[in-house]
């Protein structure tokens, strides 16, 4: 594969990173030399695509300048505005603006942040005293010994070790949340990523910490500036849930279908901790998703949970793992895939008992709905089990529609068409109503029906 | 450790015969009158040939699969490392039954005698079984089976006797189902293969009797490299058993068999294995049927010996509304690796598949379930359902479960269900409340757990098999 990124160069414009970084980055770099790129026959990438691993022609965007000349954009608790870039020798000069413009999602948050491609261009917040939650690239800065306790600790073991040791070598944005003991985040913190401009490659990086007893609800969106122009992200979202906290993060992956986009998701729940991970997947033409529970304490709780709207030709890779260090903890897994068309599906989930574990419960589902005869699912549910005492299942379908079921709604006066799409719908949104959010259910069901709609509108 | 250095050395001056009672597996010299020596080179293959007084067409065969073997590396990458212990060259590719070793029943270690006792296995059969009888004597018990065989114009001899005799029938399916370069294994049974049935069902036989292994005569039974093909014609049935419940005196460490079954149109075959290797044996077994229109082909396995077993019998769906089952029961001890699963490859409409798979892991045992589901695009109305459920006895027990299954279009359905349990306190508290020891009570929970797949097996069998994992179970708890 040809490196889409020349080695890291210590940008000049940002202040100086702190010792620890730079060689964590430098060590990846070699790392990622280092580790062979997948081929078919691999394991953890069996059934993949892997041609879509070439990343040739792809780069760092230079199109959208930083939002100030040292690139820190510090989050104070009033709105920031005015400091929106301007490019002069672009013609979409107003672009930042109408990206803003566009980044609506829920009604009531406790910050919002917009990044275009790596660049934070508007953030505002009101967050209780003590939230930590500011761009990466100033956190570095700022509180650079938090981020060294919790920035990538888990070692990618699904695959993708490769494209994590990239993504910490030429990390440069993202987001760092902390929120210390015992203090409650009441709205979510919403994230918006737009990428844009052609071929353009972007690390967006979340590291979410939680203290003991706190709780916090990230939402980030994934989207392109436009349907014409192919990107690329391989994106990381460290979420680490300390004692008793409650974690939940909420992925929305609505990239163009000409886009491609690895996303590493890596949960570590300690003692009593709840987390919850949701991927919506409805664009971009290939996705990767590798998710990682690490449930490191009694009594913790993992929700790993996900629906992937698949159509035209679009190819959506899942691999999780569900790792029982701790005895007594629990996990669930639900994953739902739809699939139109030519699509593509591919789930492998591993639930992992590590010896000792006692008293274990992890249970894994994936559904597939076929909707077309000409796609293709593919599940690979596993169990790895060392411990003693653990209740533990999977189990995974793949079927159509019945006739009876469209028989039973044409009764009632849906056509055909209409009524399909009300099963798929009703099909998908079990797995929402496991958030039990009401507004972030809805806001993830506008981005499945605008989905639906072009489904809709394409065969007709 | 079951190798003796040398077949030369007399028996008398070589009393050490390297009996490893804790093991529970036991040895005994060898004086075998052909002998291909150690290690496996295009020379083996020669004088394996040559022995056999194999045709051209088969000693190309042999050498070409030699090479795929050589050059095919080891499926590590997904099987367990344990593959890298097996030293190719210590072993021994070709051993002859021309002369059969001479040994007395006092021989027998008493263990092995006691196990025979506690299963129940007649007396003839507990010296064949042990090594002490060439051959066991199954003229007299089988002739009426064979006469009545003859008539129907059914074709049961041993594969080396079906190449020469029947190579019409023989030879258009011999490695068609499982070609040689399948996988490393499969080409090392084609270069070195020696023994193992060749059976011809003509149309529309059905046979009443299950036909077994040991049924014939002067055949090299339980061989290291066997090599079964079963052809049944349109319309027949048969039911075929290999091995048997109880501990097998061996000294190989290394099988790889092939079995390949042909079922035409309409017909039917079961193949039921129960595998009770000594457990310092790699049993490394590819075992694949052909099912044609309407013709039925199921897998009863059961496996209990052996230090790694690597199988997943396989069935491919050929012809509309063919029919594949895998019934599978796997029991891991401690030492042991039972890697088992199955293989369905749909590849015409209105083909249905189910696999059930149970597991049971004792003490440090390691049970893996590993499947393959496939449903290719173009056909329609193809099912199966994939059951696969672990039972862990005691703390360090360990199972894994790996399936596969990939479906393209809409017009099929699937479905795989695995859960992994334990014997709960509550059943064992109401079992030994009612005066069960913890052990008695144990054993019945996990009868329990097998029964509805222990009813597939012929009737003999289950009974064997429920005192076996009594036996398997003992001193696992408390």
């Amino acid at each position: 594969m040809n490196s889409p990124v020349p080695a890291p160069t210590p940008s000049a414009a940002l202040p100086a990173l702190p010792a620890w970084f730079t060689s964590r980055q430098q060590a990846a770099w070699s790392r990622y030399l280092a580790i062979p790129t997948p081929k078919r026959g691999d394991e953890m990438w069996r059934f993949s695509n892997i041609k879509q691993l070439d990343f040739t022609g792809f780069s760092r965007s230079t199109g959208v300048p930083a939002v100030k000349e040292d690139g820190a954009t510090s989050l104070s608790p009033h709105e920031k505005t005015g400091i929106l870039p301007v490019i002069p020798d672009r013609q979409d000069a107003c672009l930042p603006l109408d990206l803003i413009a566009r980044s609506s999602g829920l009604e009531d948050t406790a910050a919002k942040l917009i990044f275009i491609n790596e660049t934070l261009v508007h953030s505002q917040s009101s967050l209780p005293a003590g939230v930590l939650c500011l761009s990466l690239a100033e956190a570095l800065v700022s509180h650079s010994a938090l981020v060294e306790t919790h920035f990538m600790k888990q070692e990618p073991r699904l695959g993708s070790a490769k494209f994590a040791a990239l993504h910490e070598a030429s990390v440069v944005n993202g987001v760092f949340v902390h929120v210390p003991d015992d203090v409650e985040v009441a709205h979510p913190i919403e994230i918006h990523h737009w990428l844009a401009g052609s071929n353009t490659l972007i690390f967006p990086h979340t590291l979410v910490v939680t203290g003991r007893h706190a709780k916090v609800r990230v939402v980030e969106m994934f989207r392109s500036a436009d349907d014409l122009q192919p990107g690329l992200a391989i994106a990381f979202n460290d979420l680490a849930a300390g004692p008793g906290s409650k974690l939940d993060y909420v992925a929305i992956q609505a990239f163009n279908e000409l886009s491609r986009v690895i996303q590493i998701n890596e949960t570590a729940a300690a003692r009593d901790a709840t987390t919850t991970g949701f991927v919506l997947n409805t664009g971009a033409a290939w996705a990767r998703n590798e998710s990682l529970s690490r449930l490191e304490g009694p009594g913790a709780r993992s929700d790993m949970l996900s629906v992937s709207i698949a159509a035209h030709a679009q190819e959506y890779d899942q691999r999780t793992f569900q790792h029982h260090v701790s005895p007594g903890a629990f996990s669930d897994l639900l994953y739902k895939n739809l699939l139109y068309d030519f699509a593509g599906t591919i789930f492998s989930g591993l639930i992992s008992v590590d010896e000792g574990a006692h008293h274990t419960d992890a249970y894994q589902t994936c559904r597939n709905l076929l909707m077309s005869d000409t796609c293709e699912a593919n599940s690979m549910p596993g169990l790895e089990i060392n411990a003693d005492q653990v209740k533990c299942s999977h189990g995974s379908t793949s079927s159509q529609i019945s006739e009876e079921e469209i028989f039973y709604l044409r009764a009632r006066g849906i056509d055909s068409a209409a009524a399909r799409q009300l099963i798929a719908r009703g099909f998908s949104i079990e797995v929402l109503a496991r958030l039990g959010d009401e507004p972030l259910e809805s806001l993830v069901i506008g981005f499945m029906d605008e989905k639906f709609a072009s489904i809709a509108k394409a065969s007709n | 450790m079951s190798y003796q250095p040398s077949a030369t050395l007399d028996a008398e001056t070589h009393d050490a015969i390297s009996v490893d009672r804790s093991k529970g597996d036991f040895t005994f010299p060898e004086r075998n009158k052909l002998d291909a020596g150690r290690g496996l080179t295009d020379k083996t293959v020669d004088y394996i040939c040559n022995v056999k007084n194999d045709p051209p067409w088969l000693r190309e065969f042999r050498h070409k699969a030699l090479k795929v073997f050589l050059e095919k590396p080891m499926p590590t990458h997904w099987a367990s490392k344990d593959l890298e212990n097996i030293n190719f060259d210590e072993i021994r590719y070709y051993l002859s039954d021309g002369e059969k070793p001479k040994r007395s029943w006092d021989d027998v270690p008493d263990d092995i005698k006691r196990t025979f006792d506690r299963l129940g296995i007649p007396q003839q059969e507990r010296a064949f079984l042990a090594g002490v009888e060439a051959q066991y004597d199954s003229e007299a018990a089988y002739s009426n089976v064979k006469d009545e065989l003859t008539k129907q114009g059914v074709i049961f001899v041993n594969s080396t006797e079906g190449l020469h005799q029947h190579e019409e029938v023989f030879r258009p399916w011999f490695g068609k189902v499982i070609p040689t370069s399948d996988n490393k294994f499969s080409a090392l049974n084609s270069a070195v293969f020696s023994g193992g049935s060749f059976i011809y069902i003509p149309k529309g036989v059905k046979l009443k009797q299950p036909l077994q292994a040991y049924f014939r005569i002067n055949s090299e039974n339980f061989g290291q490299f066997e090599r079964t093909l079963i052809i049944a014609d349109e319309g027949a049935e048969l039911m075929y058993m290999e091995g048997c419940t109880a501990p097998k005196f061996e000294t190989a460490t290394l099988h790889s068999a092939v079995v390949e079954l042909v079922a035409l149109k309409g017909a039917k075959i079961q193949y039921v294995t129960v595998q009770n290797w000594s457990s310092n044996v790699f049993n490394l077994v590819t075992k694949r049927g052909l099912a044609m229109e309407d013709a039925e082909v199921r897998w009863i396995d059961c496996n209990i010996g052996s230090r790694l077993t690597i199988k997943y019998p396989g069935v491919i769906m050929k012809g509309r509304r063919a029919r594949g089952e895998v019934i599978s029961i796997a029991l891991a001890n401690t030492g042991q690796h039972q890697d088992t699963g199955a293989k369905m490859i749909h590849a015409a409409d209105e083909t249905t598949s189910n696999i059930v798979s149970k597991s049971i892991s004792v003490g440090k045992g390691r049970a893996t379930y590993r499947g393959q589901v496939h449903i290719p695009k173009h056909l329609k109305g193809c099912k199966n359902n994939t059951e696969c459920d672990a039972l862990l006895i005691n703390t360090n027990s360990r199972t894994d479960t790996y399936p596969a299954i990939t479906v393209k279009g809409n017009r099929h359905s699937t479905q795989h269900e695995a859960s992994v349990s334990q014997v709960s306190e509550d059943m064992l508290f109401y079992l030994m409340q009612r005066g069960l020891n913890q052990g008695q009570a144990m054993s019945l929970a996990v009868n329990g757990f097998i029964n509805d797949l222990v009813r597939e097996f012929p009737m003999e069998y289950s009974v064997e098999l429920k005192r076996l994992i009594d036996l398997e179970m003992e001193g696992s708890v408390g």
